[in-house]
């Protein structure tokens, strides 16, 4: 059950240029959130910017009552996002959404994230190896300037292999290149990833053409986030029938096979 | 117990308080169920419904503005057989008043959906005669007089249900609207749907929106609103319901006092899922405050002074 709250912010740090991790006391949502899901975040008090901003859950710890976000400065909300110190409150709606779906009997497990994708994907990097079966991480980021956290990662990922576009830091090239070489190489059974759209639909092409199993989690504008004014709309099809379904409620975790891509 | 009487009767449907949810807004009212009881509010005014089912637009179907947003969902709904089989059952384990929204493509669909939908469970039907996102139908008939009163007489005669005509901003003389609308029969009015806009990205060189155009809502709209609100009480006698950019409780005093008997809140749920409640107990504070014992003498009460 969602819930809508007044967190405690316990630390805000700029984890790489414009982009910041903040850490938030919040038990209701830290209880019951699994990876994959959103908070839908009040940025400002005024209504400018209007609405909530949805944020994957970047950290999930329930002993502790903590959630953590992963966030970029894009706009307004951001901005505002970024300006929150220690101390102050915060108003979420969460845990929104349906997370990553760990199948039963669940075999090796590939992660792949690129840029700000990659935020959701340490939670569910942190319950694979909770239940004995750590999984191999995939990152791309632009350049060396950019990397996210990568410690964090690597510390809870069997093998964690780094890529950049400029090749300043691990292996030079898209997050696809290393993708293709370990679906052919080792035995996996799933892939979960996250990251702008074009990288999404290549990483679900890869996955097809393997006959592997792939849960991607996909963005949209949301006004409400909890299912109400369906906006949020992805074309999804379902035992052969298409329709539109909610990313906020249906998604933001898909299976590959049922999205229908953008032109 | 209080000493303040919130209850208001919109034309036969009888509210314990006069604070509602618009259409559109507030899914079929289940999805909030995290977030506050249906029981507390004055109604809840479900998701617009059509005769068959209704895939809505293409994405983006939603842009922010200045203190708006506007939306191009495009009526997207299950059809109002699922409605009734499925959802309805639903909605009767909870003890508010639930209002359809109805939207035909041509005045005899308007009739049927009002026969059907004409069962226990439903306590009033408001006619969408002003959706600006639907092609056929939608906005067009809320922009003819003529057109108004035949929808309006068609719904009539087939419901015993109060009916209530949701007028659209997008005309030029909104009295003559109503107008017509009250003349044919219509027990309320509900004002204002949202307001035809659009928004460019200036990167692309395209519209946003994947419908090109769509319906602007939220604080943005609030004095066309209230300025419609006010006109039209003043030109038909029949109660309105105030909605268009409430938030707050001050927001909803506004149009009450311009002379809604009841108010609606939209976008507002997007922002605060509570924002009813929150204006719900405002309003109790408020009368207290003020000495006043019944809401409704607040009902039009800026145009006496005036
Ligand atoms: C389920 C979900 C989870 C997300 N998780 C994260 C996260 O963990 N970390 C993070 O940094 N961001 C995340 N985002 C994206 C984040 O919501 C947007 O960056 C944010 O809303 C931008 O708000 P703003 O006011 O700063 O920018 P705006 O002024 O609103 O927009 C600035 C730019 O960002 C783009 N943008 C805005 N909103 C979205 C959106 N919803 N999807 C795609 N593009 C958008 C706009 O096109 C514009 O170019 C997530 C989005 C979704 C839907
Ligand atoms: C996302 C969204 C969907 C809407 N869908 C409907 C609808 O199905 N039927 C309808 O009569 N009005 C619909 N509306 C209009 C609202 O009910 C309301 O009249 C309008 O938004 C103005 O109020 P607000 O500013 O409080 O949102 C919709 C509005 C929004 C924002
Ligand atoms: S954002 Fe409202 S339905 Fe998804």
């Amino acid at each position: 059950m969602a819930n809508q709250v007044l967190g405690k912010i316990i630390g805000q740090e700029e984890a790489a240029p414009g982009i910041y991790f903040m850490e938030i006391l919040a038990p209701e949502i830290a209880a019951q959130a699994k990876p994959g899901q959103f908070v839908h975040v009040k940025c400002g008090s005024t209504y400018a910017p209007l609405l909530r901003r949805p944020i994957s859950l970047h950290s999930i710890e329930p002993q502790v009552g903590k959630i953590g976000l992963l966030y970029q400065i894009k706009g307004q909300g951001t901005k505002l996002l970024a300006g929150m110190r220690s101390g102050q409150a915060i108003d979420l709606l969460g845990p929104l959404g349906n997370g990553f779906q760990l199948p039963a009997g669940l075999g090796k497990a590939l992660v792949i994230g690129g840029g700000m994708g990659v935020a959701p994907l340490l939670p569910l990097l942190q319950a694979l190896q909770a239940i004995g079966k750590p999984a191999t991480a995939i990152l791309g980021f632009n350049d060396s300037s950019s990397l996210l956290r990568v410690q964090e990662y690597a510390s809870c990922a069997e093998k964690l292999l780094l890529t950049t576009v400029d090749g300043s830091a691990g292996e030079k090239g898209l997050a696809t290149a290393p993708l293709e070489r370990e679906l052919q190489t080792a035995e996996y059974s799933i892939v979960f990833a996250c990251g702008p759209e074009p990288m999404l639909r290549a990483v679900t092409a890869i996955a097809d053409s393997q006959g592997i199993e792939c849960q991607v989690s996909l963005e949209a504008y949301m006004a409400c986030g909890i299912g109400a004014c369906l906006g949020c709309a992805c074309r999804t099809r379902e035992e052969g029938q298409e329709r539109y379904t909610r990313v906020c409620c249906e998604g933001p975790v898909y299976d590959s096979k049922a999205v229908i891509w953008n032109e | 117990m209080s000493k303040v009487s919130l209850a208001v009767n919109v034309g036969g449907l009888k509210l314990k308080n006069p604070v509602l949810t618009a259409s559109g807004t507030f899914g079929f009212g289940l999805e909030l169920l995290p977030y506050l009881e249906l029981n507390q509010l004055g109604g809840v005014v479900v998701k617009g419904t059509t005769l068959q089912p209704r895939q809505g637009n293409p994405p983006p179907r939603l842009v922010e503005t200045p203190a708006g947003l506007l939306n191009a969902i495009g009526l997207q709904n299950p059809g109002a057989d699922y409605f009734l089989a499925e959802i309805l059952p639903e909605l009767r384990r909870h003890q508010t008043n639930f209002i359809v929204n109805i939207s035909g493509n041509t005045v005899e669909e308007y009739g049927i959906l009002a026969a059907k939908l004409s069962v226990p469970g439903v306590a009033a039907l408001e006619v969408n005669i002003s959706c600006p996102n639907v092609k056929a139908g939608g906005m067009v008939f809320g922009t003819d007089p003529a057109l108004v009163a035949q929808v309006t007489r068609q719904v009539k005669s087939n419901t015993h249900l109060p009916v209530i005509v949701k007028l659209s901003p997008n005309v030029t003389d909104i009295t003559a609207i109503a107008r017509a609308a009250a003349e044919s029969g219509a027990d309320a009015l509900s004002l204002i749907n949202t307001l035809l806009g659009m928004a460019i990205d200036i990167y692309k060189r395209k519209p946003v929106l994947g419908s090109v155009t769509g319906g602007l809502s939220g604080p943005a709209v609030k004095p066309v609103a209230v300025r419609m609100v006010w006109q039209v009480a003043q030109a038909v006698k029949i109660p309105i319901i105030g909605m268009g950019g409430i938030v707050t409780v001050e927001d909803a005093l506004e149009f009450i006092l311009a002379g809604a008997t009841a108010v609606a809140v939209g976008t507002g749920n997007f922002l605060n899922p509570r924002a009813t409640i929150e204006i719900i107990q405002g309003l109790e504070k408020y009368c207290l405050d003020n000495g006043i014992a019944d809401i409704s003498e607040l009902v039009g009460a800026a145009h006496i002074s005036c």
